[in-house]
């Protein structure tokens, strides 16, 4: 076992993993509580397809693949949510539509392009070795970023997701919040896709906050353990995918899913 | 001296037009009652004077300094979903929330104003607990400590007692009488007219118009008051 860490700290592309990693995990399950428990969820989802079309596009373009997506999955989730405050259009529906026009939008550019050495499969699923040197800058400044915008807004978060028309009511901004909330996970999407994939991403959003429900019952014990979950996850999945030479993302998913599993038994066991 | 001036206000609900010109003031220290029946637009009213609802015509203008996030409200129903993860605690102490300015966090301040709050309502001892795991009485005592501590001079409630049984009733309408004579402005949206009549400084009664407006004894001496009284006394 020593050995294998000793074997695993000595290649710097899984030292960055593991940083770029367990930053981007923390704030996907911070972000996550709030996101699951206002029915958000989705949204990540639908962004992150669109983040798929994103990349493409920049790579395409030879531009510095951050630097593009961002600013479009912002843009799509100021879409996306004014879409689910505006009732006559469906936000699931809108999502789907969405999703699907970025995933092929991004499909038709890559296979445009000349010169991609990168397979349609690695965006789809993810790729450990996505990351350089300045990628891995950018993505450990931001998501220092995601976490201290979270911080100052934990209280506001709280009383808006428990209970938006009273926050309202009482002269709390909702419609600023939720913008933030959007400009957050849409900046953790972005920096945790090329290491998660398009399809998995969103799981680092939605399985932490919903293992630690099933034991926890107060919401800052549910946002402190959800992190904590999403961490351990992300590092066992890691090492999972080294040992055995399969996909980074799917290690973290498959992970995550053990520990919902015995969240829950251990909730059932404590109950009688 | 006035806090609170409707004049000519309609508001629609889902493209109808739920309140219909309706104008009425609230002076400082009042506790006033809403009636109306089902669908008569109470709760559209109450909403339009904190801001959740559009107002179509007409104004409602706070006076004398009273400021949006110096109120407090208790929903007619919060539909919190199953397993919402958040203690009584939490759940008071955001009520402190709209007090703060640029500051993210509570102060000691705001922490012992939610204990007292919790203490008022006999829930310290529970504070730890689970919302969702109170009855309904306990949660409704939850709501209005939270408002309390969002309120420093107007308290809105809709329908507070509904589905309560008529024990905790009767403690909860001794709290909010209380209240109102520390000097607490109150609009309370109610079905239960007795009370109204026995408690209330002014009452307003509503079918998407304005029908009456003034004190309790007016009420019961006016054609609609006898025809609501009387209908609920059969009833």
């Amino acid at each position: 076992m020593v050995n294998l860490f000793e074997e695993i700290f000595t290649y710097e592309f899984m030292i960055r993993a593991l940083i770029v990693g367990s930053l981007v995990a923390l704030c996907a399950a911070l972000l996550g509580v709030s996101l699951v428990l206002k029915k958000y969820s989705m949204i990540g989802d639908g962004l992150s397809h669109v983040a798929f079309g994103a990349l493409s596009i920049a790579l395409a373009l030879n531009v510095a693949p951050l630097y593009i997506a961002i600013p479009v999955v912002i843009i799509a989730a100021f879409i996306l949510l004014h879409i689910s405050q505006n009732s006559k259009i469906k936000s699931d529906a809108a999502i789907g539509l969405i999703s699907t026009v970025s995933i092929a939008i991004g499909v038709i550019t890559i296979s445009l392009s000349k010169g991609i050495n990168t397979d349609i499969n690695s965006y789809m699923f993810g790729n450990i070795l996505a990351m350089n040197q300045s990628d891995i800058i950018l993505s450990v400044i931001l998501s220092l970023f995601v976490l201290v915008i979270f911080i100052l807004f934990y209280n506001k978060m709280f009383a808006i997701t428990f209970d938006e028309d009273f926050a309202k009511a009482t002269g709390i901004k909702a419609n600023r919040f939720k913008i933030v909330l959007s400009i957050l996970t849409a900046i953790t999407i972005v920096i945790g896709m090329r290491m998660m994939g398009t399809m998995l991403i969103s799981s680092l959003i939605i399985f932490p906050s919903l293992t630690a429900m099933r034991v926890c019952k107060t919401f800052k014990s549910v946002v402190i353990t959800s992190g904590i979950i999403s961490v351990i996850c992300l590092f066992f999945g890691v090492i999972l995918s080294y040992v055995y030479s399969v996909p980074t993302g799917a290690c973290i998913v498959v992970t995550n899913a053990i520990m919902l599993v015995l969240f829950s038994i251990t909730k059932k066991t404590i109950k009688i | 001296m006035k806090i609170l001036e409707c004049e000519n206000v309609c508001i629609n609900y889902d493209d109808v037009r739920a309140v219909d010109n309706v104008s009425f003031t609230v002076e400082d220290g009042d506790f006033v009652c809403i009636l109306g029946e089902n669908g008569s637009g109470k709760s559209t009213l109450v909403k339009g004077i904190l801001g959740l609802e559009k107002i179509q015509k007409g104004t409602i203008k706070y006076l004398n300094g009273i400021k949006p996030n110096e109120l407090g409200y208790l929903p007619q129903t919060t539909i919190v979903q199953k397993n919402f993860p958040a203690s009584i605690y939490e759940v008071v102490l955001s009520g402190c929330l709209n007090s703060k300015k640029i500051i993210p966090f509570y102060s000691k301040k705001d922490k012992q104003k939610a204990l007292e709050m919790m203490k008022k309502f006999e829930i310290d001892n529970i504070k730890n607990k689970s919302y969702q795991e109170l009855s309904g009485g306990q949660q409704q005592r939850v709501l209005l400590a939270r408002a309390l501590c969002a309120s420093r001079k107007l308290l809105i409630l809709d329908e507070p007692i509904s589905g309560l049984d008529p024990v905790i009733t009767k403690k909860m309408y001794q709290k909010i009488k209380d209240i109102n004579k520390q000097g607490m402005t109150i609009i309370m949206v109610s079905h239960d007219i007795n009370y109204a009549i026995k408690n209330a400084s002014k009452i307003i009664h509503i079918k998407n118009k304005l029908l009456f407006e003034g004190t309790p004894k007016e009420y019961e001496k006016s054609e609609i008051g006898k025809l609501f009284l009387g209908g609920c006394h059969h009833g």
